[in-house]
């Protein structure tokens, strides 16, 4: 019984947290333009992708210099700030290059969506072109806090427990920072300002807010996000442009399932879509060979789709809401 | 002196002119209220005091200042504040964070300004922390004139503040409105309620197709038999 508990906490439930904390963050991202901007971001996915690779340079960078007072802790976390400052600027100045003129074309939200999926190639092509399509491996400091052996030896049970740092720095780090979101977004003026130009932007306007500050406010956020989801999915995980483009599915899913442009939906999303990614295409057989009288275990592997298939799930997730529940679970701004 | 003095407006939203040499003009502590027919043009009238709409010829003199060139936002500065028709409250906001916006021009602290219009409106004190999406048609109309008010405008602009409210809240409203200009605010107002309305305006503007046709005062509009024919009903 309690090995089953084990097994299940190793290999769904903590992994899915992990996952749906990052993918929370990123949904957070693409929900906030969706709610100030009014349109749906493609280049999230991207925005991620660049920040990881600036946040790569940076932590090979501090790597050569010997800096290692953080162990066991991973080097690049030191080079999240440094990543996250970057993406601020560049964020600012696609935002001034490319959306500005948009914007004040009052182009509709459909064409931005559109100039957003250019802004996702250029984005695209550019992690690419610099740091290439290879995958690449920025990982150091100590890889468990918890692991199976030790734990094994510590509880005398069957199943091994272990818990990556990299899971923990993920939890804790979205935890930290969607905390500090809702904090800005109800307590500070410019945070209220900016829900409150995301409500109504004509009343806004007439109240004298400034929508050029909720705007760079806006990306300063966003790019944060970025740096920060981007850079903890390529240590738990690894780092490749073409996952993070693909990352975009899930993001997307989380974001909807939430409804677009609610901050608490997006981050509920995320672990929905992580626990339904990861709870069906795990194969349950070794969880059911601890509940269950040996003579009754199937031969199957209790898996209820191939891995392979994991983008299907946030697929059609996805699908199902749009057809069923347009505005998501938290009626979101897309009635 | 005249608070608000605009002569010979010209413009609309595009190519085609909606307002036709309109001219009105408010004192301190008074009550315009324009009246007319669908589409005479009293919405845009009041964008255009606010600068929400580029005028094509015309002046807007507030406080002897030219402000026809002035952005909005420069005009709220200066102390219009605007409540629209519709759309006048922030919904996922709450009614103390819809008076905080509404004041984010400030730079004093806001707590005098936000018990005034709490003395004002008490039921808006009594739901402070409430969504304002929440609140019912008459509730909304209030925040909509409290977070308006917490500007301390000198001249406030309502886009039919009664629309859609039932005769008793309608009542209500205008009291709050008689109460906003006895504490010295210039209030030109549009209405549908054309009777209610010029009951308590001290000037009234009856406009056709962008044009003044009758301009006198509440009492005068009221009993001038052109205008109750064809305006009033009778």
């Amino acid at each position: 019984m309690l090995d089953a508990a084990i097994v299940l906490a190793n290999f769904v439930v903590i992994p899915a947290l992990s996952y749906g904390s990052l993918l929370a963050l990123g949904a957070l991202g693409v929900t906030l333009v969706y709610a100030v901007l009014r349109f749906a971001n493609f280049a999230h996915g991207d925005t991620m992708s660049v920040a990881t690779m600036m946040a790569i340079y940076c932590t090979w960078w501090l790597q050569s210099l010997g800096i290692d007072f953080i162990r066991p802790l991973p080097t690049a976390l030191l080079a999240i700030p440094f990543a996250a400052l970057g993406t601020v600027g560049l964020l600012l100045v696609i935002d001034r290059l490319v959306y500005r003129h948009y914007r004040q074309a009052k182009a509709p939200p459909i064409t931005l969506v559109i100039v957003s999926v250019g802004v996702m190639l250029i984005l695209h092509g550019l992690s690419r072109m610099i740091i290439g399509v290879d995958e690449q491996r920025f990982f150091d400091g100590g890889r468990f806090i918890v692991s199976a052996g030790e734990f094994k030896e510590w509880s005398g049970l069957k199943e091994g427990l272990a818990i990556k740092s990299t899971q923990v720095i993920a939890i804790v780090s979205a935890v930290t920072l969607m905390a500090y979101l809702f904090y800005f977004l109800q307590r500070t003026r410019t945070g209220k300002a900016m829900r409150a130009f995301a409500d109504n932007e004509e009343l806004a306007l007439l109240s004298g807010i400034r929508p050029q500050k909720i705007v760079t406010s806006c990306w300063i956020l966003v790019a944060v996000l970025a740096a920060v989801s981007g850079t903890v999915y390529g240590l738990d995980k690894v780092y490749k442009p073409f996952t993070y483009f693909q990352l975009l599915l899930p993001i997307f899913a989380a974001a909807v399932v939430g409804g677009m442009g609610s901050p608490v939906g997006a981050i509920l999303g995320g672990y929905l879509i992580a626990f339904s990614e990861i709870g069906l295409t795990y194969a349950f057989k070794r969880v059911a060979g601890h509940l269950l009288p040996p003579s009754w275990v199937p031969d199957g592997l209790l898996q209820l789709i191939s891995t392979d298939y994991k983008f299907a799930v946030s697929f059609t997730i996805l699908v199902a809401v749009l057809l069923l529940r347009p505005t998501g679970l938290f009626r979101g701004q897309a009635s | 002196m005249n608070l608000l003095t605009a002569t010979n407006l010209s413009g609309g939203y595009g190519e085609v002119d909606i307002l036709h040499n309109l001219s009105l003009t408010v004192e301190r502590g008074k009550i315009a209220v324009i009246v007319g027919p669908n589409g005479a043009g009293k919405s845009t009238v009041m964008r255009a005091l606010l600068g929400l709409i580029e005028l094509r010829s015309g002046q807007i003199i507030f406080e002897g200042q030219d402000i026809t060139q002035k952005f909005p936002q420069e005009r709220v500065i200066l102390g219009i504040s605007m409540v629209p028709q519709t759309r006048n409250i922030f919904v996922t906001l709450t009614v103390e964070e819809n008076l905080e916006i509404g004041a984010y021009l400030h730079d004093e602290p806001i707590s005098v300004a936000m018990e005034e219009v709490f003395s004002l409106f008490p039921i808006l004190a009594k739901r402070r922390n409430q969504m304002a999406g929440q609140l019912s048609g008459g509730q909304r109309q209030q925040l909509a004139l409290a977070r308006a008010l917490m500007m301390s405008p000198k001249l406030l602009l309502l886009d039919e503040p009664t629309a859609g409210l039932s005769p008793v809240v309608i009542d209500e409203v205008m009291e709050r409105i008689k109460q906003i200009v006895a504490a010295g605010v210039a209030v030109v107002m549009v209405e549908q309620n054309a009777h209610k309305a010029l009951e308590i305006a001290d000037i009234g503007y009856v406009l056709v197709q962008g044009r003044n046709r009758f301009t006198g005062t509440g009492s005068e509009l009221l009993s001038d038999p052109d205008v109750r024919v064809s305006f009033l009903g009778g």
